[in-house]
């Protein structure tokens, strides 16, 4: 619980960031709300020999709607998702979705970049951002680019993102259809056993916590797409993952939630 | 000045709490002093293996690092006198294998300690840790009870048995036999009491100051017990007990987990004796897996035997439990406090226990919040509810047929366990607890899902307990082979302006002995609870005391509060009478003020008198000057706190997720001198019991590995979790003190897992599953209910 030694870096900006990263190369690591990285750096699962602070880029804190979409800078907190009107009006789903991630002080300190560089099959934003069909953008040496949410993922706790790249904004499409966010956990505070994220009324299918990245459940999606019930649908919900298992849950298990909370799910988003 | 306020029975604020809500208090890791090294344990990763060579070199060559010393370096240095103590030897053969501060040649558990590395910084300390290289020969570990009892690996490897006692108590064994032969019903039981990691908010810690000119060792420690921890730590060490000085600062909760003696506390000590520097430490969360002691670990097999009515003719009982690698302080004996209390509050004309304790190779075990009562009240309350319905009855019918006395008010009442219950009236309680939770409406609720196949099924469940508590009569406990006595001793003074100064010999560790205390002495004496101050924790200020465990502190240590106080009155009369020119005899006292029987006018006020008793110019012939008296109190008996706690479940049929919808505990802990304090510990006690029963288990591999350590996957359940509690009280005063009070510290964890697991059961009974294993967890229920293993 006693972290290795380390350097520690303040970005003034995400240009300066990226310059770090390639100043000091893989040994370094961006440290936004730190609710991810510090208990694996405590844990000495992580021993990041330079931190580069970008989590005092306040001028990435921001929700704004751009014809058609909402714009989430990368440093936007949990908390400020969950308390926005911007979301509340045109993205209804990824505000619920916050407000159910960790407690309250995870929720003030943890950021939507950061949950989605960390790229835990486990976390509940990802998932979110894949089943509304997001974009991340992301700056590095020669500019920036954007990654379609289904391409970001590449497995577990890794992405398409280059070690010397930024998430510098998060894009979703507003004003989408019927949704519903079912998490089951044990506590309160914790990450899902299962999750299913159902959005614009079934045409985006994610999963938590059912392979090594958040995945989109295609087989229920290309049902839905096929004219099947969503009942029918819901069955194929775990079909072609490979469910982890663990203390909470084994395969049987967790295939049985993945079915039953995606059935919960796209009754509750209205798909038919 | 003058008249009662705050006394006995006033539900006000801690004391206590302005000083911690603001941080003001200091816990140990707060205390700092100059020189401080910091030990950093390098701890066994295995959960039995000899230790083949240790190479410190690399850690010796790191920044900052002081020195680094094995096991085998700290024997040769002689620093022990004795090894680790167990204050709890249960049987005249036990086996104690002795049990080092540093492993010397095997480590028994993970997380035993192998060596200690000193360094300038905590974070150095650590680094240093990691370069420590220790090469094992690894040994088969014993990683449960079964193995321990059935297979062949030893825990330790010198003796060839895991066994380490057999203790029984079976009061008349032809009454047991004669009971068990043909009861028309016969309920057999097996439960599991699964491990439990205490986790206190504050983890333990140890800061020990030298004063090498002088010799004296002050020790902070994040403990329950300063004054055991100073006789222990002279037994260990050789020190002389009397240049030791122990300081419990502001302590974050134990729980039972800090009654202990530790080998960090012994390093602590030692190291900064010999180096003539402070040492200190602070336990991480993933370290106090292997350094604190865990609770529970027992295998549970229960009998009733059983008239056609349901009413009970006898029970007996056999444990086997889990010691863990070595006996602390007191893991032997845990057990026992639980042995009385497998007939819980019935009458049971024949008792039967016995419990074999045995060496694993996983963390020791040791008191824990309930101590061995809680185990037993599950067992035996589990049991009811089948007995009931064997019988055909309620659960509700089932106790009331066979409640001690009727269920009627008694006192004194011999139990066949040949222990004397001071007091109960257990009937009243059970019908107020069903009303407060509406138990009708309830079954009708449960009725009406039941028969429409409802995807979210009702369970109630219902514990009425009865717990030991108050330890503890000296003679009761030397009686049992325990190693101390359970006396509290207590000093009252008057300060000349009048103000109260209190010194407890308990130690609180959170439960607001301040306040208590206050509002005894206010009550006693006539004053307001604002003008006393209650001096403890540090054996310098409060040098006797036998400290906070088995909710002891208000049922002993409170009363010899008052009766210090009473002493002091008595003083006080006589300097009044004196004054009055009166005879003591025609004196009275009503709050506060003494006056001459009969002329009220003339009075004076007992805090008055502080300043005649401190100038003594005028005091009767032969009086001591000052106002200042002690007490050292041996309860008679025990006390026995008794409640209903009543839980209702809601399982969703499709995750099996259980939820706690609603609780309702209706206790009775005899008089209560601050009904708030009462409520907020039953309030954490109850939550503490639903824990075991839904969310906490410690988790070990077949290697003896925990699979759990921190609090990621050990699930600690938080407010959101939980219901808001109804409760409500009745109100037994007990015979065993003076106060009529009894403890409320653990009796919410005694009557709750029980109450939860029989919700859940009963929940579960549509889908014809009889049992469940704590925790029940969601895949466990949703298995039982697709009809496979859980
Ligand atoms: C007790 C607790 C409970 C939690 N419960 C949940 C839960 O229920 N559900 C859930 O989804 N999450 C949960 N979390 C995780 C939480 O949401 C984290 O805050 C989040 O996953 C990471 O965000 P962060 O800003 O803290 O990232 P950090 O910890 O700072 O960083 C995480 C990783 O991302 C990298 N990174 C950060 N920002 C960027 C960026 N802009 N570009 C590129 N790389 C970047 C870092 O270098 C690091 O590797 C919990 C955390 C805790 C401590």
């Amino acid at each position: 619980m006693i972290p290795a030694a380390f350097d520690y870096k303040v970005a003034e900006s995400a240009e300066h960031a990226v310059q770090l990263l390639g100043e000091y190369g893989d040994e370094s690591k961006l440290l936004a709300g730190g609710h991810s990285l510090i208990p694996m750096m405590k844990f000495r699962l992580a021993t990041p020999t330079v931190l580069i602070d970008v989590g005092r880029l306040s001028d990435m804190r921001y929700i704004r709607r751009d014809n058609g979409h909402i714009s989430i800078g990368a440093m936007t907190r949990h908390e400020q998702l969950e308390n926005s009107d911007v979301l509340a009006e045109a993205c209804p789903m990824l505000k619920h979705v916050a407000s159910l991630v960790g407690d309250p002080s995870v929720r003030h300190r943890g950021t939507l970049g950061g949950t989605m560089a960390h790229a835990d099959a486990a976390s509940d934003l990802p998932a979110a951002v894949l089943a509304l069909g997001g974009t991340i953008v992301a700056a590095g040496p020669n500019g920036t680019r954007e990654i379609a949410a289904s391409d970001f993922f590449s497995g577990y706790f890794e992405s398409v993102l280059a070690a010397d790249e930024m998430i510098t904004e998060i894009k979703v499409p507003a004003d989408t259809g019927g949704w519903s966010y079912q998490k089951f956990n044990r506590r309160a505070q914790d990450w899902a056993i299962v999750g299913v994220a159902v959005a614009d009324g079934g045409s985006g299918v994610s999963l938590v916590n059912m392979g090594s990245t958040p995945l989109r459940a295609e087989a229920v999606e290309s049902a839905l797409r096929g004219g099947a019930s969503a009942a029918d649908a819901s069955l194929m919900a775990a079909d072609g993952t490979s469910p982890p298992e663990d203390h909470n849950a084994d395969a049987e298990y967790r295939t049985h939630l993945a079915k039953a909370l995606t059935a919960r799910a796209l009754a509750e988003a209205g798909a038919s | 000045m003058n008249a009662t306020t705050g006394g006995i029975g006033t539900a006000m604020l801690r004391k206590e709490d302005p000083k911690l809500l603001t941080g003001e208090n200091k816990f140990v890791d707060d205390i700092h002093v100059n020189g401080e090294l910091w030990m950093g344990m390098v701890r066994c990763t295995s959960a039995h293996a000899k230790i083949v060579s240790i190479d410190t070199s690399g850690a010796e060559a790191m920044p900052g690092v002081h020195s680094v010393y094995t096991g085998q370096q700290l024997a040769d240095m002689e620093l022990w006198a004795a090894p680790l103590p167990c204050a709890w030897p249960v049987t005249e053969d036990m086996l104690n294998p002795p049990h080092w501060p540093v492993a010397v040649d095997t480590a028994r558990h993970v997380g035993e300690i192998v060596a200690v590395v000193l360094a300038d910084s905590r974070y150095q300390a650590a680094d240093a840790v990691e370069h420590v290289v220790v090469e094992y020969d690894y040994q088969p570990a014993v990683a449960s009870i079964a193995a321990a009892r059935d297979g062949d690996a030893k825990a330790h490897l010198e003796l060839d048995t895991n066994k380490a006692y057999t203790w029984e108590l079976v009061p008349d064994p032809d009454a047991l036999a004669a009971a068990f032969e043909n009861p028309a019903h016969h309920v057999s039981a097996d439960f599991v009491q699964q491990r439990l990691i205490p986790a206190a908010m504050e983890p333990r810690g140890v800061l020990a100051v030298p004063s090498p000119m002088g010799g004296e060792i002050t020790l902070y420690s994040a403990t329950q017990v300063p004054h055991i921890l100073k006789v222990m730590i002279a037994a260990t060490t050789g020190l002389p007990e009397q240049k030791l000085r122990i300081i419990a600062p502001s302590v974050g909760g134990g729980f039972g987990a800090k009654l202990n003696v530790n080998p960090d506390e012994l390093l602590a000590v030692t190291l900064a004796n010999r180096l003539g520097r402070a040492v200190r430490w602070t336990e991480t969360r993933s370290e106090a897996v292997g350094s604190t002691h865990q609770g529970r670990g027992q295998l549970q097999h229960i009998e009733i035997a059983a008239d056609e009515n349901g009413k009970i003719q006898g029970v007996r009982a056999h444990l086997d439990a889990d010691m863990g690698a070595y006996m602390m302080l007191i893991t032997p004996g845990v057990a026992l406090l639980g042995s009385f209390l497998y007939t819980g509050v019935y009458d049971v004309p024949a008792f039967g226990f016995s419990c074999d304790g045995y060496f694993t190779n996983l963390t020791p075990t040791d008191a824990y919040r309930g101590a061995g009562r809680p185990e037993a009240s599950y067992a035996i309350e589990r049991a009811m509810d089948i007995l009931a319905a064997k019988v055909g009855v309620g659960p509700d019918e089932i106790r009331r047929r066979n409640y001690i006395n009727g269920g009627e008010f008694f006192e004194d009442h011999e139990a066949a366990s040949t222990l004397i219950f001071d007091s109960g009236n257990y009937a009243p309680n059970l019908e107020k607890a069903l009303e407060l939770a509406k138990y009708e409406e309830l079954k009708a609720e449960q009725a009406r899902r039941r028969e429409a196949g409802d995807g979210k099924q009702l369970g109630i469940g219902m514990c009425t307990y009865v717990e030991i508590c108050g330890l503890a009569p000296s003679r009761a406990l030397g009686g049992l082979n325990y190693g101390a006595g359970g006396w509290e001793h207590a000093t009252v003074r008057m300060l000349p302006t009048g103000k109260v100064e209190v010194v407890s010999g308990s130690t609180p560790h959170g439960q607001g002995h301040e306040t208590a205390w206050s509002q005894i002495i206010a009550t006693k004496m006539g004053v307001s609870s604002d003008d006393v101050t209650v001096l403890h924790s540090d054996t310098a200020l409060s040098p006797l005391g036998l400290d906070t465990y088995g909710s002891r502190s208000l049922a002993v240590g409170g009363v010899a509060i008052s009766m210090a106080a009473e002493k002091l009155i008595e003083k006080a009369k006589l300097i009044a009478a004196h004054q009055f020119e009166a005879s003591p005899d025609d004196l009275e006292f009503v709050d506060g003020s003494f006056s001459v029987k009969g002329t009220p006018a003339k009075s004076v006020h007992i805090q008055e008198l502080g300043f005649a008793a401190f100038a003594a110019h005028d005091l009767p012939d032969g009086m001591e000057p000052n106002l200042q008296e002690q007490v050292s109190f041996d309860p008679p008996n025990f006390a026995f706190p008794f409640g209903t706690h009543v839980a209702v479940v809601e399982i969703d049929e499709v995750t099996g997720g259980v939820e706690l919808v609603d609780y309702i505990a209706v206790d009775d802990c005899g008089t209560q001198v601050n009904p708030m304090i009462v409520e907020g510990q039953l309030h954490g006690g109850i939550v503490q019991g639903a824990a075991q029963a839904l969310w906490e288990i410690a988790m070990y591999d077949d290697d003896g590995n925990p699979t759990n350590p921190s609090f990621m996957d050990y699930l600690v359940p938080s407010a959101a979790e939980v219901p808001y509690m109804k409760t409500d009280y009745t109100v037994t005063p007990s015979t065993s003190n003076p106060l009529g009070v009894k403890g409320a510290g653990e009796a919410g964890t005694i009557g709750s897992a029980a109450a939860v697991m029989n919700a859940v059961v009963d929940a579960l009974s549509p889908y014809g599953v009889e049992d469940m294993d704590m925790p029940a967890t969601p895949r466990r229920v949703w298995k039982a209910m697709q009809g496979g293993a859980s």
